[in-house]
């Protein structure tokens, strides 16, 4: 075997504490290495010519590059090979940017360590083997969790491009956050206006099947062939007969019942339909708060159903659906801001979150768009709106900004101003992120022709004063003194966090999740829709608070991924697969136990039991092979010999 | 349970301006049998005065009385007063958190440190090992209808990672333990807002306006009485309420009490051992009308 290794400058960032020259000249003495040199910037075009050059010149049939992370630039490399005419697979990477130059500042000692796992990579490749990938058909229909703007946005890019599409969503309705928003910025257009017809498309387009009020349970499979269980939650009505004309509701006794559509500001009843727009346009039943479910008494639901619909037996369901790929566009939640017991805790009225306002703001909630405060229904005159609840703070554990509540606030100042003329509006503010499209024009417009006062600083303290307001005691950073503001009304800009659950679901996907729950995207700058699990991508705030055009166009992105991926003709399979060497194999079955993606068969070889991988299906996480009590199963690319090789090659003394 | 006993600091303050706290304290305890085993030969805290000047003077003043307690075989020491307890707490924190501190320290002491004991307001003992529930089953002559608002002030709760006990911003152990004993806790929203204690000499004009502030809103609640827990906070809102009254034209005859007062009535205590005498706002009318509203309602 001829091997040729190419140490990558990496500009200065690897050659700033690796002497790339001197570790070039060391792997010439590495087994089988018969060209060996440094080289500026070996992904670049030049670099990569340099490459097919030296490898048509010294007629080399493997190759190591010294360079990042396999994870930058493996595939890169590896198309080098093919062009030059080798296999892609007989290649390897040592990263000495990410494991070297960008973690110690020794420059001899870096020089060394990158000689070893030069060393490493050369050791591994003597025992390469030429690989060629599968190839498999794909199941071209695509699935999309969560049916908020960013999911609705996915699904009908994918529709309108002939796809198949399955959507899931958690609540009885599709909408998401948008569709609780009055008015959305920096244009104060009506967002059940503009959100509404998109939500319709999805029930009436042909490529769509929506299920409301479901979930994933579980996601096996792989990319191109997913096989996906979704939970259709037990809503004790047949959607199928229920026509959504809201009879049961009228009539239901059940009058304590949560209402989150309407963000628990007024009670609602037991059987509901979220809000006039609702797709689907059907009743469901709380079943904690139903009394028929609960003390088998009432029913009247079922005596005024003029279809029918009402099924107290009704189970929860699952169906299976084959897909080739997913979308996750979960959304988030809003933090729980009772923590703040500076603001309360929860315990007075006339505190509210942004989305309660945004709801008592909307001509379709609870109010009906007349803004009372809850505590006694009068009007209020002076709103204090406090920012930063839950963003921005690490004394809570949410260090990060939430991106759009400066310009919720700013909408809501503006928006009070509309609906109560004679009212003030203050806001507490640290700063004001305002980095959009028209959108430092529209918080100025806020303050400028709307009157709203900005204070800059925290709010320390809200208390009940006893005659019906609210102190509200914070401090005036510009003006370096403490200010006192009595309010009707207190609307806290509550930040986001990961919607509840997604570790979970993160982990039924077999995608990263970062600390505050949100979907780690495969590159935050060059793979922001991708994920680290083929097949999956994301879109909207799942992966990281954003607002209404980024989530829109997350989705779009995200749904053109798709239609990429689903363009191929058949998808190649990774051959770094397991295999199974027959004549070791005493067929135990523990392989097949352990295999997470039953990607392991017994069958029969000469009346034997044997294991057999299933080379489309099989990830190459490398459990079997670990379990084989034999030794029988080899990762293909990193068997127990290449490994060990590695091993010796470090440890040689 | 084995008996709950701890090495007990009574502090300055109990033995001048407070004594009524310090007698209602030992007198509670007794009561609860709970043993409170007095640090012999305590000395000064090394609070306010020292504190300000230099913080391991400060520490040796409060490591003296913390390696006196440890020499008693006591792991966890109590005392009543918040300003102790922040001074011996933050003592032996920091002493705990850096050998180079605890050295220091200890070249200021007679007799070094070493195992440095957990520090603790009575009032924690109560709620936590305790419980309002060990509270209730001794009460006799429950508070019913006395209607209280509890004052905590501001450092018995804070800075929470030094206190590491109830909630900085709405502590709710007072709380628990007056129901437990038959009051009615009312919502008071200034809870942890400043007295005006540390400026109680030389900006007497601040603690009328903050103590005003406080029973005001007490008053407005339609409270008949405040409960506390901290000498500073009593003396400004008892000994001083005449002065915030003329300050403020106002006319408010609201008693304040240590919790430990209220705590002992409602175990029938006498009242000598509570030592309801040294109240200057006179708390006999709240008293005395424990029990009747009730009833006329």
């Amino acid at each position: 075997m001829k091997i040729g290794v190419f140490v990558c400058h990496c500009g200065s960032n690897i050659e700033g504490t690796v002497d790339t020259k001197t570790v070039a000249e060391a792997s010439l003495d590495f087994p089988e290495v018969t060209f060996a040199t440094d080289t500026m910037y070996a992904c670049s075009e030049p670099g990569q010519d340099g490459i097919i050059e030296a490898i048509e010149e010294h007629k080399l049939d493997g190759v190591v590059v010294a360079s990042c992370t396999p994870r930058m630039h493996e595939p890169t490399f590896r198309k080098t090979l093919e062009r030059a005419g080798l296999n892609p697979y007989m290649f390897e990477m040592a990263n000495i940017r990410e494991h070297v130059s960008w973690i110690g500042k020794d420059r001899e000692a870096n020089t060394n360590k990158a000689a070893d796992l030069v060393r490493i990579a050369v050791e591994k490749l003597r025992r390469n083997q030429p690989l060629t990938p599968k190839e498999f058909d794909i199941n071209r229909r695509v699935l999309v969790i969560g049916g908020g703007v960013a999911g609705i946005q996915a699904a009908l890019d994918c529709a309108e491009a002939g796809l198949e599409v399955v959507m899931v969503e958690r609540e009885s309705t599709i909408g998401g956050k948008m569709a609780k928003l009055d008015k959305t910025f920096p244009t104060v257009d009506c967002s059940s206006c503009i959100l509404g017809p998109r939500m319709v498309e999805i029930a009436q387009h042909p490529n769509i099947t929506l299920y409301a009020y479901s979930e994933v349970e579980s996601v096996s499979g792989y990319v191109g062939n997913f096989e996906v269980q979704v939970k259709k939650k037990a809503t004790y009505v047949d959607w199928a007969k229920c026509t959504g004309c809201g009879e049961c509701v009228e009539k239901c006794p059940s009058r304590k019942a949560p209402d989150p559509f309407n963000e628990l500001l007024a009670p609602g009843r037991a059987i509901n339909i979220p809000f006039p727009q609702a797709i689907p346009k059907k009743a469901y039943i709380q079943a904690e708060h139903c009394i028929k479910l609960t003390k088998d008494k009432c029913g009247n639901c079922a005596k005024v159903c003029p279809s029918d619909a009402i099924n107290f037996e009704a189970k929860d369901e699952i169906i299976t659906e084959e897909v080739g790929g997913i979308i996750a566009a979960t959304g988030y939640d809003l933090f729980d801001w009772t923590v703040y017991e500076e603001y309360g805790g929860g315990r007075y009225p006339d505190v509210v979150t942004s989305l309660q306002y945004e709801r008592m703001l909307s001509a379709s909630g609870p109010t009906g768009g007349h803004v009372k405060r809850p505590s006694d229904g009068k009007e209020p005159k002076k709103v204090v709106f406090i920012q930063c609840v839950g963003s921005r703070d690490k004394s809570v554990g949410r260090p990060y900004c939430s991106g759009f509540c400066c310009m919720y606030t700013a909408k809501q100042a503006i928006l009070t101003k509309d609906h109560i003329p004679d009212s003030e509006s203050y806001v507490f503010y640290m700063d004001i992120r305002a980095p959009g499209k028209l959108y430092d024009e529209f918080t100025r417009r806020a303050m400028e022709e709307y009157g709203a006062q900005y204070i800059r600083g925290r709010v320390g303290m809200v208390y009940p004063d006893g005659e019906g307001q609210l102190v509200v005691r914070g401090a005036d950073t510009l003006m370096g003194t403490q200010v006192e503001v009595k309010a009707d009304l207190v609307v806290l800009a509550v930040g986001a966090e990961a919607a509840k659950n997604s570790p979970q679901l993160a982990e039924k996907l077999r995608i990263s999740y970062d600390a505050y729950g949100f979907f780690m995207e495969g590159h935050p700058k060059l793979k922001p829709v991708e994920t680290n699990t083929a097949g999956v991508y994301l879109a909207g705030a799942c992966q990281g608070a954003k607002d209404i055009p980024a989530s829109v166009g997350q989705g779009s992105a995200a749904a053109a991924k798709v239609i990429g991926l689903f363009s191929k003709e058949k998808l190649k399979s990774d051959p770094q697969t397991a295999l199974v060497d027959i004549k070791r194999c005493i067929g135990c079955g523990k392989c097949a136990e352990t295999c997470p993606f039953g990607a392991i068969n017994m069958t029969e070889f000469r009346g034997q039991p044997k294991a057999e991988v299933l080379e489309t299906v099989c990830q190459g996480c490398g459990l079997c092979a670990a379990t084989c009590p034999q030794g029988a199963v080899q990762l293909k690319h990193f068997t127990d010999n290449q490994i060990l090789a590695e091993v010796e090659a470090l440890c040689r003394f | 349970m084995s008996k709950l006993s701890y090495a007990y600091y009574p502090g300055c303050s109990g033995q001048g301006t407070s004594m009524e706290y310090e007698m209602s304290t030992r007198a509670l305890c007794e009561a609860l049998d709970i043993d409170l085993k007095e640090i012999p030969d305590w000395s000064c805290c090394g609070s306010t005065p020292a504190h300000a000047c230099d913080h391991v003077l400060s520490a040796a003043l409060s490591g003296r009385n913390l390696g006196l307690a440890a020499d008693m075989g006591e792991d966890c020491v109590l005392t009543p007063c918040p300003s102790c307890l922040t001074n011996l707490k933050n003592a032996g924190q920091h002493m705990s958190g850096s050998e180079e501190f605890k050295e220091k320290v200890n070249k200021l002491l007679d007799e070094p440190i070493g195992e440095i004991p957990d520090v603790k307001s009575v009032l924690q003992i109560l709620f936590e090992d305790l419980g309002p529930k060990g509270v209730k089953e001794k009460v006799i002559k429950p508070l019913s209808g006395l209607k209280v608002v509890t004052y905590y002030g501001c450092i018995l709760t804070r800075p929470p990672k030094l206190m590491e006990f109830d909630s900085e911003e709405n502590p709710i152990s007072m709380d628990r333990l007056m129901e437990a004993a038959g009051a009615k806790v009312l919502p008071f929203p200034l809870k942890t807002e400043c007295c005006g204690a540390s400026h109680g000499v030389a900006r007497k004009d601040l603690v009328m306006k903050l103590s005003g502030k406080l029973l005001d809103m007490a008053e407005q609640l339609g409270a008949d009485a405040v409960v506390t827990a901290c000498p500073l906070c009593q003396m400004n809102l008892d000994l001083r309420q005449g002065q915030v009254n003329s300050a403020n034209k106002t006319s408010h005859k609201l008693p304040v009490f240590y919790y430990t007062q209220l705590l002992g009535w409602a175990l029938g205590l006498p009242q000598a051992q509570l030592g309801l005498d040294k109240l200057c706002v006179n708390p006999m009318p709240a008293l005395r009308g424990i029990g009747k509203k009730e009833d006329a309602a």
